[in-house]
């Protein structure tokens, strides 16, 4: 589904990621963990383009997203990104919030972005926030709507970005069991994170990062329980 | 007694009190032949060069802006020569009005430029025009650098176009943040308007400076100058108030 060859990033002299291969299929849950500044977010956001790769490819559906002819917003539209600041749009309510991009692409009109709206917000249990707006809202339930309006695209898979960690630690456990469910209806997921209960219960296949390369990757029962590589059982050995 | 009665026999009479003699200068430089007339005839001409400066300083500065900025988010590998070069002009244009003073464009565009043309009021308006849209365009651009990129990066995110990002996300919640800096700008464009009486530009000033030579008493045409300014600035500055209140009506909790 997303094919990853040879991917580079630098900011100025610092090589960020160094030549990255991987790819993800459909109906992947891969959970990304590594310690800070080891690339995972910048690979992440390499994905849907929010970085421009250095050098490399990638393909998504058939179509190379970093030749720069591509038409980036369509293909983005199809990709739905989840940030770990939220970042809701303060200056609309929930329901505008999660309506603005279905009907400003056409995807769907005023009023079915509205009905989609209400029953993913009750989905996820918030359906009497749809007039309040973000600044109302606990971190946890702007995490729920920032996923909600991420799935009000159909997007055919969500990307998210240490989505739990600008969150009190009572709010985590309610984030979590809406990207458990959206797992459980069968998303592609591609989950930056720290939270390595999430990792193994929810992953189909974890990748451990260093220093902008994949040191590791394997099923998350191997993974926690028989670490092969020096740096990956120095890093579990301490958040464990 | 009415006022043009008191006034001829206290100017005829030899020495005045304190104020009896406030009263005559005053009623010289206001009730006299009908002059508080021009006064408002020079607040007219200045509301109009200053509601057309205002439109042609805010089209300059978000065209300014727009293309600074999107000059500056530009993706890696992907400039457009074209927009370098309008980017190019732009900066050329914020320098040399940033750089040169007020009453100097205004008399290279009154003596200068337009030395022939009779209508003071339109190159006057013009020249603050395009004064003002240097410093809106740097207010704009100021306030839409100083937002979350994650604002623009969670539009993009969605499939959202650069212009629908600009339009929906960025522009609403940069216009709340600039408003202050904006309605700055617009007391300053305001009583800038009084330095078209250097090019014979019919406002406020330009009549009380008449009505001094006529006079020959400074004082009260140009406190009554002050006051008219000043009245305008508070009026303005209330609807600003409102403005912004209104503004922040997200921001409850």
């Amino acid at each position: 589904m997303i094919d990853v060859k040879h991917l580079s990033k630098s900011f100025g002299d610092h090589l960020v990621l160094d030549h990255i291969d991987q790819h993800i299929f459909p109906g992947e849950k891969v959970v990304v963990i590594g310690p800070s500044g080891s690339g995972k977010s910048t690979f992440l956001r390499c994905l849907n383009l929010l970085e421009t790769p250095t050098a490399g490819t990638i393909t998504f559906d058939g179509v190379e997203i970093t030749n720069p002819k591509s038409e980036i917003d369509k293909l983005r539209r199809q990709m739905g990104m989840v940030f770990q600041h939220f970042n809701l749009f303060p200056n609309m309510t929930i329901r505008q919030n999660i309506t603005l991009a279905p009907v400003r692409t056409g995807l769907m009109d005023r009023e079915e972005a509205n009905q989609t709206a209400a029953a993913l917000l009750k989905r996820v249990g918030l359906e009497e926030k749809a007039d309040a707006y973000p600044a109302q809202l606990s971190g946890g339930q702007k995490q729920r709507i920032a996923i909600v309006r991420a799935l009000a695209m159909q997007p055919k898979v969500m990307l998210f970005d240490e989505p739990t960690s600008a969150l009190d630690p009572e709010m985590v456990g309610e984030v979590l069991d809406v990207m458990k469910e959206l797992a459980q209806e069968g998303m592609t997921m591609v989950v930056v994170t720290h939270e390595m209960g999430f990792a193994r219960e929810v992953g189909s296949r974890v990748l451990f990062m260093d220093g902008g390369k994949i040191l590791e990757e394997n099923t998350p029962a191997e993974f926690f329980s028989n670490p092969q590589h020096p740096r990956t059982q120095l890093f579990l050995s301490k958040v464990l | 007694m009415d006022l043009a009665h008191l006034y001829e026999t206290l100017s005829a009479a030899g020495s005045l009190s304190g104020w009896q003699d406030f009263y005559v200068k005053f009623y010289r430089a206001w009730f006299l032949n009908d002059r508080w007339l021009q006064y408002f005839q020079g607040l007219g001409t200045t509301l109009q060069v200053t509601v057309m400066a205002l439109a042609l300083g805010v089209a300059l500065g978000v065209l300014v802006a727009v293309v600074r900025t999107a000059h500056d988010q530009q993706r890696p590998g992907r400039k457009n020569l074209i927009l370098g070069l309008v980017n190019l002009v732009c900066k050329v244009y914020v320098t040399i009005i940033r750089g040169t003073p007020m009453m100097v464009q205004l008399m290279i565009m009154g003596f200068v430029i337009f030395s022939n043309s009779r209508n003071a009021t339109a190159v006057g308006a013009l020249t603050l025009g395009i004064n003002s849209g240097a410093y809106v365009a740097e207010i704009i651009r100021g306030g839409l650098m100083s937002l979350d990129p994650g604002q623009a990066e969670a539009g993009r995110s969605l499939g959202l176009n650069y212009l629908d990002t600009m339009r929906f996300i960025v522009v609403p919640q940069a216009f709340k943040s600039i408003l202050p800096a904006l309605g700055n700008e617009f007391i300053v464009l305001l009583k800038d308007t009084s330095l078209i009486s250097v090019i014979a530009g019919k406002e406020i000033l330009y009549f009380a400076k008449s009505i001094v030579t006529k006079t020959y008493e400074p004082m009260y045409p140009y406190i009554i100058t002050a006051l008219m300014y000043l009245i305008m600035v508070l009026i303005f500055s209330w609807f600003q108030g409102k403005l912004e209140r209104r503004l922040r009506q997200s921001d409850r909790r």
